[in-house]
Order: structure tokens, then sequence, then C-alpha cells
């Protein structure tokens, strides 16, 4: 069975849902960040699949995602050492509970 | 020499209006009384010689062709607005000031001394920090000597307000006490409602005029009155207007009716301010205004005439108030009024061509003496209200055997009021009467009736006090004051007798010229006997212990009773002020200020209040809900997006 297309594309589309429904609905920092790294897995999925099937002797789209990959970790250890720092001061990651710096 | 050392005189109480001003906290209740004393010691020299140099002195030009010559000592630039508009500062020396600075240091020195001893063993229970009290004495000096010494209006109107300042700090001296707190505003609110006329009064007089400068007003007064051109508002000419205005702020400051409502409250503040302020030298900075400005007055028939009216009538008014009155100071305010009132319409009645305007001379004259006299029957009372601790005569009786040298000096200060010769007050009384028979008979009547009723009340007063019958002091025994009190009264008594043989018209006339006084013997005899008619009637009354005061009062009880509250003056103000300005006017005013021009503007606030308040969860700052509505959006357009395109 050859792999279509559409096969690629409706678990990164079911990834990326998944993704901004927890970005949405959840409360932790962490899972927040968790459910934003999903939707960024999702799009990078999307870049591969779609240099492969539509342009097949280029290899932007491939090095598009090593490098949002790239910038994903290093952000992600910037987010986490915030959620650290945020923890610290507040006791507590859950974001609705985090109005400190409001108004 | 010239007169410009004269500037000490103002330079002196500023200086010490400062230091204990700003330092007094530091000094001792005794130090700070002494440095303010000996200052006003150091200015009343300095002022005598000014004064003596003025009208003896070696030629200075004081005198040309036998007219005593205004000099300007001293004139500086203050502020330039225009080349009209300057705003000067300076010394003015002519007959009435070098007599005012004479009557000024004189009572305030001695009330400085007298104070020493009064304010220092009597410690009031209201009292707060007594250095202050010695700061606003010499605040007050200041003023009124710089009032009375201005060359030109301006610097008179910024003076004039400070006097009511410094009256108004001294009257509220005790501020824990509320009626001297409410006296107080009393005494600002009136004369400042008064002084309202007064600035008016400047602003049409120097708009027209085009000058602030007493000289080149009162030079040439017709030249003038006519820079007005015969502009009229309300039937009368603008500068009848002007007059009467300034007229008006003169007769705040001196207590005429019917704004003579501040000066008997003003008794709450201590009995020596009483003495130097409210009866021998602020109140009658009124009369000054007047004498200054007098050439232009004379001019202006119809003023003159409201002058005379409202004299003549305060003087009576005041006359009936001070016969049934209970509280000395009370009395002797009254007396104030109704002497001052004297002043202004011997002013009124004044004409250059009545026996050489010897209405005016007579005002001046009764001035310096009444302030002499004045001042020592109040420093008198304030030493019998040190003796027995009440202002009321019913807590007094029988004094003359415990305060001898009161005694005497009140009897001589009486005396000198009601116009027995040979003390102070005949002489000067007795010209006011003569100016007031030279302009009309009726007036003359009118004023010999009130001198009666003067020496009716002021014998009341003694008898009251210093007889009638003797009550139980118990052992707190009364007792003649110490000797920093007892001088100023012993020196003020002297004086009182003998002030009235100075050939004052020889330094003070209308025309600044010589002008000798010959008593008018069948004005002076009838005075005299009216006088003594009075006294006697007093004595009848009032010598021993007796129920016909009491009788007279039932049997005139409606009348009485409203000279005792002094005519319902004070309810009829309460009254217009209380229920017609505040209920009526004021209070329909701030309805309309508070709903109508605020409420539109509140109601503009509340509006982009509540609408900022609906939409305020719009900008949440919960990321979250932005990405949840930017979700459904997204969705809504490719939703749209792909029906379009089907």
């Amino acid at each position: 069975m050859d792999l279509t297309l559409l096969m690629y594309l409706i678990p990164s589309l079911i990834m990326f849902c998944c993704g901004v429904y927890g970005f949405i609905t959840r409360k932790n920092m962490i899972a927040i960040l968790i459910s934003l790294e999903l939707m960024l897995n999702a799009v990078d999925i999307n870049f591969v699949v779609f240099n492969r099937f539509l342009f097949p002797g280029e290899m932007e789209g491939m090095f598009f995602s090593l490098f949002a990959i790239a910038i994903a970790a290093a952000e992600t250890a910037l987010v986490i050492a915030i959620i650290i720092n945020v923890f610290r001061m507040a006791k507590n990651i859950d974001i609705r509970e985090l109005t400190k710096m409001k108004f | 020499m010239d007169f410009s050392y004269s500037y000490l005189v103002l330079v002196l109480p500023l200086i010490t209006f400062l230091f204990l001003g700003l330092m007094g906290t530091r000094l001792s209740r005794k130090t700070a009384g002494v440095i303010g004393t000996a200052m006003m010691g150091v200015a009343a020299v300095i002022a005598y010689s000014v004064a003596l140099e003025y009208f003896f002195g070696a030629d200075q030009g004081q005198i040309v062709d036998g007219i005593r010559q205004q000099i300007i000592a001293w004139d500086l630039t203050w502020l330039e607005f225009t080349e009209n508009l300057v705003i000067k500062v300076g010394f003015l020396l002519d007959p009435i000031s070098a007599m005012m600075l004479i009557v000024i240091t004189t009572v305030s020195f001695l009330v400085h001394l007298y104070s020493l001893g009064y304010m220092q063993d009597h410690e009031h229970k209201y009292e707060k920090g007594l250095q202050r009290y010695y700061a606003f004495l010499s605040l007050f000096t200041l003023s009124m000597l710089g009032l009375v010494v201005a060359p030109n209006i301006f610097q008179m109107y910024i003076f004039w307000e400070l006097v009511g300042v410094s009256s108004y700090l001294l009257i509220g001296f005790y501020y824990t006490l509320p009626a001297a707190v409410s006296a107080s505003k009393k005494a600002f609110i009136v004369t400042r409602f008064a002084d309202l006329g007064f600035l008016i009064g400047i602003l049409l007089l120097s708009f027209y005029t085009q000058t602030f400068d007493f000289i080149t007003l009162t030079s040439n007064p017709t030249a003038a009155i006519a820079t007005a051109g015969g502009a009229t508002f309300m039937g009368c000419s603008v500068m009848a207007w002007a007059l009467t205005l300034i007229f008006m702020g003169g007769a705040g400051k001196s207590a005429m009716f019917p704004l003579h409502i501040w000066l008997p409250d003003a008794m709450e503040g201590p009995t020596p301010v009483s003495a130097l302020i409210h009866a021998a030298t602020m109140v009658v900075a009124g009369v000054f205004l007047v004498a200054r400005l007098f050439p232009l007055y004379c001019l202006e028939e119809g003023t003159m005439t409201v002058i005379t009216v409202i004299g003549a009538f305060t003087a009576f008014y005041a006359a009936a108030v001070a016969c049934v009155q209970s509280d000395i100071k009370r009395v002797l305010a009254f007396s104030t009024i109704s002497q001052i009132a004297f002043m202004i319409t011997s002013l009124g009645v004044a004409r250059p061509e009545l026996h050489e305007g010897v209405g005016y001379m007579a005002s001046m004259f009764h001035l310096f003496t009444h302030a002499m006299f004045k001042a020592l029957l109040f420093l008198c009372a304030g030493a019998i209200i040190h003796a027995v601790h009440s202002n009321e005569m019913s807590a007094m009786g029988g004094l003359r055997k415990y305060m001898p040298i009161c005694n005497i000096a009140f009897l001589i200060g009486c005396l000198a009021i009601a116009g027995i010769p040979p003390f102070a007050g005949f002489f000067s009384k007795d010209e006011i009467l003569v100016a007031a028979f030279e302009q009309n008979t009726f007036w003359g009547i009118w004023m010999m009736l009130v001198a009666g009723m003067t020496a009716f009340y002021m014998f009341r007063l003694y008898y009251k006090i210093f007889w009638w019958n003797n009550p139980d002091y118990g052992h707190h025994t009364p007792h003649d004051a110490p000797m920093t009190m007892s001088l100023p009264l012993i020196i003020l008594s002297l004086v009182s007798i003998v002030a009235g043989l100075i050939p004052f018209g020889e330094f003070v006339s209308w025309n600044r010229a010589d002008y000798h006084i010959h008593l008018n013997m069948t004005v002076a005899v009838s005075s005299v006997a009216v006088a003594v008619v009075a006294i006697l009637l007093a004595t009848k009354l009032y010598l021993k212990e007796n129920s016909a005061p009491a009788k007279m009062a039932n049997a005139f009880k409606g009348l009485w009773t409203a000279a005792y509250h002094r005519f319902y003056m004070d309810e009829l103000y309460q009254f217009i002020t209380h229920k017609i300005i505040f209920e009526r006017v004021s209070r329909p005013l701030a309805w309309f200020d508070r709903q109508i021009v605020d409420g539109s503007l509140n109601g503009l606030a509340n509006i982009a209040n509540s609408a900022s308040y609906a939409i305020r969860k719009l900008q949440s700052g919960s990321i979250q809900s932005y990405v949840y509505v930017y979700l459904i959006g997204a969705l809504l357009l490719a939703a749209v997006t792909v029906i379009c395109l089907i």
C-alpha cells in the first residue's frame, strides 16, 4: 500500500487540533507548553511531507523543520526556566491564578 | 536733615514681626515680650522724631506761606505695568499722617508695655503661644503705620487689608475658644465685604483720574472730579459713586452702621488688643481715609450728606445700645462706635467755607484725644477684668477701695469722654458740636444729645464698676495691677488730661494752614451742661445699689430688651445671610452647580465608565481566551471562504 499525502496530513491535523485544544483548555503551564510543542511538531510534519511529496528534488522544507526543531528546543528551555521562576515566586503554575502582573 | 530715615519706622516693626514670627517659639514668653516692646519703643522714638521734626523742625520746606506742605520722604516704584499704571511704595508726611504716627506709636508702645504685665501673669486658659501675640502686634503696627503714611491709594489699600488680617489674627488669638474664632471670622468677613466697595471705588476713581497719587488727587480736586466728564450712573455722577464706595470701605473698618456688627464681637480678643486695634487705631482708619480724600469729598455734596447721616445715626444708635449693655468691654465697644461716628459726622458736616473748615480739624482732634482716652479706658477695663476675672458688671462693684489707681484713671477717662473741661474730650467734642451747628442746627442738637448719652452710659459704667454695691470677693481680693500695667494707665491719664490743651488747629486743618481754635461759649456751656446733667442722672441711678434702674428697665421693657439685643441687628444679619442668602440664593445655586453643571460632566464620566466596564472582558489578559477567540474567528473566515468559493 502506498502512503499518500493525505495519510500524513490527517494525523498531523489531529495532532494540531489536540495541541490547540490543549492550549486553550489546560491550566497547568507545563501542559500548555506540551500542547504548544504538539502544534509545532504538527507543522513540522507538514513541512517535511509537503517537501517530500510536492518537490521531491528540493531540501528546503527539511531544513526548515530542522531549524524549527532547534528553535523549539531553545524555546522550551527558555519557557521551562520562566515556569520555574514563576513557581518560585508564586508557588503555583496554574495559569489562571497568575494575575499578579495584571492591571 | 531730611526725612529719609523715616523708613525705619516701617522696617523695625517688620523685622520684629519676622523675627518673633519665625523664631518666637525658641524664645521664652518673657524674652519675646521684652524684644517686641523694646523694638516698638525704638520705632516709637523714631516716629516721634519724624513727626516732631515735621511739625517743629527747622524749615525743610515744611511750611511755605503759612501752609504746611505735603512731603514725600521717599517713594519707590514697586510695580510698573504701563506708563500710567505705576504702583509705588512711599512715605507721605503731612499733618494728619504725622499726627497718626504719634497716635499709633504711642498707643502701640503703651499697649506692648501693658501686655508685658497683662499677658504674662494672666495666662489665659485658651492661650497658646504668647510669642505669636507680639509678632501679630508688630504686624499690626507695621500695617497701620504703612496705611497712614501711604502716598498713594493703592499702598493704602494694601496696608488696609494687612490691618484687616492682623486684626483677624489678634481677635482670634485665643483660637481654642470658639467665640473668639467666630468673632475673628465675623470681623474679617464684614470688613472684607466693605473693602469690596473700597476696591471698586479705587478702581473707578483711578480709572477716571489716571492716578493713585493722593497729592495729585487732592491738590486739584476740581480737576480730578471733572475728569469723570459728567459720566453718571443711576442718577449720580460716577465720582460720587466712587467716593461713596470708598467711604463704604472706611465705614466697614470704622464700624459704621450697618457694618458695625463685627466690632462688639471683636472684644473676644485679648483686652490690650481691643485697646490698640478696636478702640484707638484701626477703627479710625475709615475716618483717616475720608480725611485724606477730604478735598474730593467736600466737592460731592451728596456723598457728604450720606457720610453725615450715617455718622449721626450710628452715633445715636451705638450710644443707645451702650446704655444697657452689661459686659464692660461691650459698653466700651459701643462707645467706640459712637465716638468714631462723631468723627465721621464731623467730617460729613465740614465745609471749607464754614468756619474755615472746622469740622475737619475737629474730627482729627477728636481722633487724637479719643485714641488716648479710649485706650486708657480699655486698658483700665483690662486691669479690672484681670482683677475680678469677669467681663460682667454684675461681678464688679465697689472696686474703688481695692484698685485706687485704676479708679482714678478710669474716672479721668470717663470725664474726658463725657466732655468735661479741662479734660481732652471736651475740646475736641466741643469743636465737633460747633461744626455740626455751623452746618445745621438739627445735627448740632442731635450730636449734643448723643454727647449727653455718652456721659450717661460712661458714668453708668463707672459707678457700676467702682461704686454700686460691695460684693463679697472672698479671699480673692482684687488689687491694683502690677507696674507694667499701671504705668501705661498713668501715662495715658496724664495725656488725657492735657491733650485737649494742645493748640491742635495750628498743626492740623483742612487746608493745612494755621487755624486758631476759639471756643464757642454758647456751644461749650450748653454741651457741658448736658454732660453734667447726664452725669448727675447716672449718679442718682447708679451710685448706690438700688432698684430704680431695674424698675426703669421694666417700665420700658420692650425698648430695654431691644437695646440690650442691639436692636436685633445681629439677628437681622443672621436672618438675611442664613434665611435669605444661604437658603434662597446659595442653596438653589449650589443645587444647580451640583446637579446640572457637575451632573452633566459626571454623567459623561459615568457613560464612559459603564461602557468601559461592559467591554472590559475583551481585554482579559488571558492568552488562552485570545487564542480561543482567534481560533473561532479563523474558522469562521475559513468557513466563509469555503462557502464563497463553492
